[in-house]
This record gives structure tokens, sequence and C-alpha cells, in this order.
């Protein structure tokens, strides 16, 4: 069969291989080599050797928004996974009525996107800083930040929370059934029993929540756009406009630097996510 | 036991509270839809609507006439259901042949999907948009080729790895019986496949659906906007805003995804966790 299946690749393989082409493997190696010129369009550019590297690692703003944007993952990530574990722990109890119900309305705001839940937080938040007395997102960098945050826990708690259910499903009943029997309390039970069984989901979970904040962008735009000065603009969103918001030819080479260095920091972390997954895999 | 029940009533009261404050942010839109612009400043946006402040649909005709909601929903749409199904069929067939063929080509095409899955937007955004313009990718009905190129790294993985799985006898079987590979792939491997087709689906439509920052660069966007880049706009534009149809706005965004999810509830929280547990 598979004889006569290679030949069939013009139908099966070029359709997708070609769309890949064009829509990541060439933009990727040309976004590659730019990052060493100075240009405008990409039609004339100029090699200039390290230069763009150099000056983007330069940038106080890029160092700023890189130390906030780790800052903000760790935030998040901590957050994120206690709340969603300590609630899939609740909703997996037995004879909680309704757990259904409250599943179901915690992971709605996964499915609307980024966007629209910025601004629908924007109004929110604006809402209670004019309550309590404090100036408005626009002019305070502190309620930027938690104001992220927090929209952060809305959209994804849910979906973590989904997972970690998942994982606490599949432990075998015959391990807290011999906890129990051996008097263990449901405090040991969740330290000695479920957490243990549950390394595999919390190391997925650890690694969206990490590269969720690391990559997050449009939750960015919407809430802050970066204000006041530039003071909550997370790495994306730096590269971002140092690309289109920043006047001047040098800048465009010098964005797509920070993009390769920032890509550089994506795959670092999910290289070492691998390695987790995978000598966690061994263990079982 | 007693103590047992006495927690799981603390519980419910607790999450009933919390799954209240959920839905909160969303409500306060909606009421904030009927209100008239005037009335909608970040000091009265708790208020209920009174008979003085209430605008009735006003907001949701100006928005769907005035706004362009209607066409911005309109290419969202089309934009979503041609991309997801260009990449649920083209990649669905692409990872049937790499896993099978399985030879040094495909190998190394297999790691270039699973390596563009990490790769940041960033990374490709300048370069990706100025090809897309070159090439005249770059009408509401050409986007699609982007993201089948651009999604399909997630596809590919997450079909592939089904395909593994499936008992290679059972394609054998229907060589013998005289299938051609196309025909043992669509009347075989694609109805064993159901259930990646739904998680991957379910997936890219989220995705497509809810992407901003990829059809701002690549569409037009004075000419095509889709639903995100319309309500970016309506705050991102000098002078005026808008509030109130940009409120109508977002209530007919996410109206119809909340619809959605609640009708279709068990496929898509399954599709997420299988989606998380293999990425």
């Amino acid at each position: 069969m598979v004889k006569s299946l290679r030949k069939w690749w013009p139908l099966f393989l070029l359709p997708t291989a070609l769309s890949f082409a064009f829509g990541f493997v060439i933009p990727f190696v040309e976004g590659l080599y730019l990052s060493f010129c100075r240009f405008i369009s990409i039609s004339n550019p100029k090699f200039v050797g390290i230069s763009n590297y150099v000056a983007a690692l330069a940038d106080p703003q890029f160092a700023h928004s890189f130390w906030l944007t780790a800052l903000f993952t760790i935030v998040i990530t901590v957050l994120i996974n206690v709340i969603a574990l300590a609630i899939a722990l609740c909703f997996t109890r037995k004879g909680l009525k309704g757990s259904n119900g409250f599943r179901t309305v915690f992971f709605m705001p996964n499915l609307i996107g980024g966007i629209v839940l910025g601004y629908i937080w924007q109004i929110l938040i604006n809402g209670v800083l004019t309550i309590v007395g404090q100036q408005l997102l626009a002019l305070n960098t502190v309620a930027g930040f938690w104001g992220l945050v927090i929209l952060m826990l809305w959209q994804q708690v849910g979906y973590m929370m989904i997972i970690y259910i998942a994982g606490l499903q599949s432990i075998p009943s015959d391990y807290l059934e011999a906890a129990k029997v051996d008097g263990a309390t449901a405090w040991q039970t969740l330290w000695k029993v479920k957490i243990p069984n549950l390394m595999p989901t919390i190391t997925i979970c650890l690694f969206l929540t990490i590269t969720n904040g690391f990559k997050l962008f449009d939750q960015n735009l919407a809430l802050t756009g970066g204000a006041p000065d530039h003071s909550t603009e997370l790495l994306a969103l730096n590269i971002y406009n140092t690309f289109y918001a920043r006047a001047g030819a040098k800048w465009m080479g010098i964005g797509q630097a920070k993009a390769v260095i920032f890509c550089i920091l994506v795959i670092c972390i999910s290289m070492i996510q691998l390695r987790a997954t995978q000598s966690k895999e061994v263990q079982q | 036991m007693q103590r047992e029940k006495i927690t799981n009533r603390i519980l419910t009261v607790v999450f009933t509270v919390l799954s209240l404050a959920w839905i909160y942010p969303m409500v306060m839109i909606l009421v904030n839809s009927f209100k008239q612009n005037t009335a909608i400043t970040t000091g009265t946006a708790f208020n209920p609507v009174t008979a003085e402040t209430s605008a009735g649909i006003a907001n949701y005709i100006s928005a769907l006439t005035k706004q362009g909601f209607a066409a911005a929903f309109g290419y969202t749409l089309v934009i979503t259901l041609t991309s997801v199904a260009l990449i649920l069929v083209c990649c669905s067939m692409c990872a049937w042949y790499v896993v099978r063929v399985n030879n040094k080509f495909c190998k190394a095409l297999y790691y270039l999907f699973v390596f563009s899955m990490v790769v940041p937007f960033q990374m490709l955004m300048f370069t990706l948009s100025s090809l897309a313009d070159s090439m005249g990718l770059n009408t509401p009905y050409n986007i699609c080729f982007i993201y089948l190129g651009f999604g399909a790294g997630l596809a590919v993985f997450m079909f592939a790895g089904f395909v593994k799985t499936i008992p290679l006898e059972i394609e054998e079987a229907a060589t013998i019986d005289g299938c051609s590979p196309v025909q043992t792939f669509f009347h075989v491997v694609l109805p064993i496949m159901k259930p990646t087709y739904i998680s991957v689906g379910i997936l890219e439509t989220m995705w497509v659906w809810n992407d901003y920052l990829l059809p701002y660069l690549v569409l037009d966007s004075t000419k095509y906007k889709t639903i995100p880049i319309l309500i970016q706009y309506f705050r991102g534009g000098y002078g005026h805003v808008e509030l109130g149809p940009m409120m109508a706005c977002i209530m007919m965004t996410i109206l119809p995804i909340i619809i959605v999810y609640l009708l279709c509830q068990r496929f898509i929280i399954s599709g997420v966790v299988s989606g998380a547990v293999k990425g």
C-alpha cells in the first residue's frame, strides 16, 4: 500500500507543504536574514551584521519589557495553577452538587478572544478605579499590571481546571481507597497520593501557562496598550511597537532582531518542557 | 459523613457566588449595551439602565448598520469556515501520508511542523505580511491559505499522533480488497479519525475566530475588518469613541460563542483537553 501511496504526493502532501512553505518556512528564513539587515521593506535590505542585536539588547525599553514579562509570567503561573488545582480538587469531590454547571461557567471566558476580553476588563477595571478614587488604567502602571493578571486568571483558570480534572479522574480509585483504609487524612492523601500522581498534568499546565504568559499580546494591547509610557508593555507588544510605532529606518531591523531573541527564548522554554515531560514519563 | 455534607454545602454556596462573579463582566457589558452613549462613563459603568439613560436597541442597530458589524461578522465567518475546512482536509491527508510513507523528506517535514508550533508569531509577522501582500493573499477569500500554512503545525501533529495508533492491517486489508490510496483514505482512515477531526476543528476554530494580529497585518484593514479588528478599531481610532455601539458589538461577538459553547460543550471541553495533553 505504501508503495502505491507514494506517487499520490501531489494530492496528499503538496497543498499543505506548499502553504506551509509560504506561510511559515520562507517568512521564517527571511526573518532570520532580515534581523542582520537594515530595511524598510523586504525588497531592499542592506546587510549590517549584528548591529541590530547590539541595539536591541541596549534598548532599555526592551530590557524593561523582558523583566516585566518574566515577573508577569511567574505571577500568573503560580496563581493560575494553584487556583485551578484547588477548584479541580473541589469539583472531583463526591457529592458536590452542581459542579458540572460551575465547570461550564468557569471555562466560558476561554472561548472569547483576547481583544474582546481586554476591552471588557478595561471598562470594568476603570469603573472600579473611579469608585475607589484612583487614576485610570491609562495613567496607572500598578493597576495595569494587576489588571492584566486578573484578566488572565479569569480567562485561564477554567482551562487549566479542566485539564486538572481530567488528570485527577485518571488516578486509579484503588490508590485513594488504599490511602483511606490506611487512615490517611485528606491533607495527607492530597500531598502523598494525588499530587505525585498528578505530576505529568502539573508539568503540562505549568508550561502552558508559562508559554501563554510569555507570548501574550492581544490582551496586553487591548487592556493597557502599554500605557502609561510603555510601562506595562510586555515583550510581544514591545516587538510590535518597535516595528510599527517607531519612526526611523533602523527600527525595523532592530524589531526583527528582538523577534529572533524572543523566538529563541520561547524555544528554550519549550525544550525544557519537552525534557521535563519526557523524564516524568520514564518514571511512570 | 455529617461533616462532609456540611463542607459540600458550604462549597456549593462559595462556588455559586464565584460563578456569579465569573459571569458578571459579561452581564455588565450587556447592561451597558442598552445605555445611551453619553450615559456610559467610567463612573456609571455599574449603574443599571434607567428610563433616562436607556437607548433601547439603538446601539445594536447602529453597530449593525453604521459601524460595519454585519460585514465584520460575515468576513470572520467566511475566513474561519474556509480556513478550518481547508486545514482539516489538507492536514489530515498530509499527516496520513507523512506517517505512512515515512521517508527522509517526510520525517524532516514532520519535525518542521512540530517546530513551527513553538515559534511565536512576532518572528514572522513582518515578512509574512509582506509576502502575503506580494502574492495577493491579502483578501478574506485567500487568507485561508496562510492559515493553512500557519495552522498546519498543530493540525498535522495531532492527526499524525492519531494515525500512529491506527493498525496498518486495516488499511492493507482495504488495499487487498482493491481500494486505491485515495479510496482507502476517504472510506477507511477518515471515519476512524472522526474524534481527532472534532478536536482539531474546535482548536483551530477558536484560534482563527479570535485571531487579531494576523488578519490585521495581512488584510487591507480599511476594506476588510474582522470582528477583533473592528473592536480594536473602535478604541484605537482617534476622536470620539462610540461606547454604546461598541458594547453592542462586544455582546454580539460573545453571544454566538456562548450559544455554540452551551450546545456543544462536551465536544469542546474534550477537544481542548486532548489538544492540551498532546501539545
